[in-house]
């Protein structure tokens, strides 16, 4: 195995609360923190990991979206990963691009770069779609690991355990391969502030979609995106009695 | 007047001919999993025809399941040793297959992780964008999701020719189990063996329990129970209602419970009719996956804990205390 391609995408950061713009057109990102998808971050800490195992020998990470994406492509350099490539598409056309979209962009990288392995995270928590591994393995046509707990690399290729409704399931799949990381496969290392300085100067290079020949015409139309239901605050019992007599009344026992 | 009325009824009984959906059903190889019959109620709001697939290695007991099930036109049945483990890579070509021969205009699953990880895949190779945990359909190309953890809800219109959804169980009721009549046929035969990919084992988490998905009452406990030992206060409690035991992500980490127990976000999404949370803050990923259900109980001695802001009945007090008293009163 010589080379792991890692995709990562710039979010709003887990811990804020999301507001959704008044006019309904999407939510509001300008001025609110963005960090990488909690799930690439593992996603890149196995392919490093891998690389320090001497089970890959390079690792590119790649994302795609508006300048500020470079950023993430840095703190995945920073934690480990070579060389960048970022897929500059402009801020209005990215809020209408889809996984089919990345997928198809990771896919011609994947080939181009000379890749053999994919691993991305198993959803971004911004559009919680949870396709584009899925997608980037049926573009190129290659085995995928879903929701992976476990990576083992064996002679005849990888050994995945996967997380699965009722538990855990194994699977061989054949390299080259696609993977899609699940929370609990690792915990991601912190970029270091040697390793940060480091990492401003490993290559970064700049793409678009065009130069990659894929097509980024919106599959979507967006009618609207509004605030959920708000619940109605209920009441604070005193004691396990009053709960008792509540459960009651609800007719819950 | 009329000329143009009955044109308009005639193009309009025309588009719901010509709708048709595949539901690709998901189960065991010994019965049919309940988030089925969720997806094939979406199914049948779409309208037109409703086709269910089975592909398994042992297709029987599922089949003749969906031949009863209200609202299933047709049961499209695969029986191959190619889908041991129900992989996607020998999965794809079959639905590939059936699109080819019928060519539905929507493909739906389950959003479990078998729907999950199989109808990405599907749409990949129709080139088509697939739309993920669909919770409500307003007409046959527009289709309501939810976006930032449950925190905004999307309502987009597909332009996609073919549309495929993956279906969030908890919004739509099962359909009846009896008192359909669909026929079953064989699906197109073909060598649908992957070299790709090879389904090895399986590790079930084992419980008398009911699943969490279909459960009406959950019992969830987070970093508050302080050790997985402790879990025994909320089995306890569980079996006073006949309910499932879930966890937060935080008590999955600390390896208190195992994975597949994990509620929010990135776990399961449930939304049963009474939800105990016990020892959990509330964080936005958890409340992500439980904040639909009908009535939330929370246990947490933090009355700051943002889960009393969803929690219909609050309680705060130590957990240690109050689960074992209120297990004694019930």
């Amino acid at each position: 195995m010589a080379r792991v391609l890692v995709g990562v995408k710039r979010v709003i950061d887990y811990a804020v609360k999301v507001r959704v713009k008044p006019d309904k057109t999407g939510v509001v990102t300008q001025g609110v923190k963005h960090s990488m998808n909690p799930f690439d971050e593992i996603a890149v800490e196995e392919a490093v990991k891998m690389k320090e195992k001497k089970l890959a020998t390079e690792v590119i990470a790649v994302s795609v979206g508006p300048a500020q994406s470079a950023e993430v492509i840095r703190t995945a350099m920073a934690m480990g990963a070579d060389r960048g490539v970022h897929v500059d598409v402009p801020q209005a056309e990215y809020e209408l691009l889809q996984p089919i979209h990345i997928s198809k962009i990771l896919a011609k990288l994947a080939l181009d770069e000379k890749a053999d392995l994919v691993i991305l995270g198993k959803q971004a928590i911004d559009d919680d779609a949870n396709q584009t591994a899925q997608m980037t393995a049926a573009v190129l046509d290659w085995p995928q690991g879903t929701f992976c707990n476990k990576i083992e690399k064996t002679d005849a290729g990888l050994t995945i355990t996967r997380e699965i409704d009722g538990g855990l399931e194994t699977i061989k799949t054949k390299i080259p391969a696609v993977l899609s990381a699940d929370l609990r496969l690792n915990t991601p290392r912190y970029a270091t502030l040697p390793n940060i300085m480091k990492a401003k100067k490993k290559p970064l290079k700049k793409v678009t979609a065009k130069d990659l020949g894929v097509d980024t015409t919106p599959r979507i139309e967006i009618i609207s995106v509004e605030d959920p239901p708000v619940r109605q605050a209920g009441a604070t019992v005193a004691d396990v009695d009053a709960l008792v007599a509540k459960l009651k009344e609800g007719g819950h026992i | 007047m009329f000329a143009s009325n009955t044109r308009n009824l005639m193009r309009s009984s025309f588009l719901q001919r010509c709708k048709s959906t595949l539901v690709v059903a998901e189960h065991n190889n010994e019965a049919l999993n309940p988030i089925t019959l969720n997806t094939i109620s979406a199914a049948k709001k779409i309208g037109g025809d409703v086709t269910v697939l089975v592909a398994g290695t042992k297709c029987g007991p599922a089949s003749e399941a969906l031949a009863k099930v209200e609202g299933v036109t047709k049961i499209l049945v695969a029986e191959n040793a190619a889908f041991k483990g129900f992989t996607s890579e020998s999965l794809t070509p079959l639905i590939l297959a059936a699109q080819a021969q019928f060519k539905y205009t929507h493909i739906l699953a389950g959003a479990s992780a078998f729907g999950k990880n199989l109808l990405p895949r599907v749409a990949a190779k129709l080139d088509v964008s697939p739309i993920s945990e669909v919770i409500d359909i307003k007409s046959e190309d527009t289709f309501v999701r939810t976006i930032y953890a449950g925190n905004a809800i999307l309502t987009l219109k597909s332009k996609d020719p073919v549309k495929v959804l993956t279906v969030r169980g908890t919004n739509f009721q099962p359909a009846a189990t009896t008192g359909g009549s669909g026929t079953v046929e064989q699906a197109a035969a073909g060598d649908y063996a992957s070299s790709l990919s090879e389904f090895v084992s399986q590790e079930l988490t084992k419980s008398d329990r009911p699943e969490l998905a279909g459960a009406k009452v959950i019992i969830s406990g987070g970093r508050g129970l302080k050790s997985g030992d402790n879990f025994k206060l909320l089995y306890d409690l569980a079996d006073k209602f006949g309910a499932a035991v879930g966890a937060s992500r935080a008590a999955v980490d600390a390896g208190f419970v195992p994975n597949d127990l994990q509620i929010g976000q990135t776990g399961k999404i449930v939304a049963p009719d009474l939800y105990i949370a016990v020892g959990i803050s509330g964080a936005i990923q958890h409340l992500a996956g439980m904040k639909d259900s009908k009535t939330i109980v929370a246990i947490n001695k933090d009355a700051e804990a943002p889960i009393f802001q969803v929690a219909d009945i609050g309680l705060v007090a130590d957990l240690f205390k109050a689960v074992p008293e209120l297990t004694g009163k019930l």
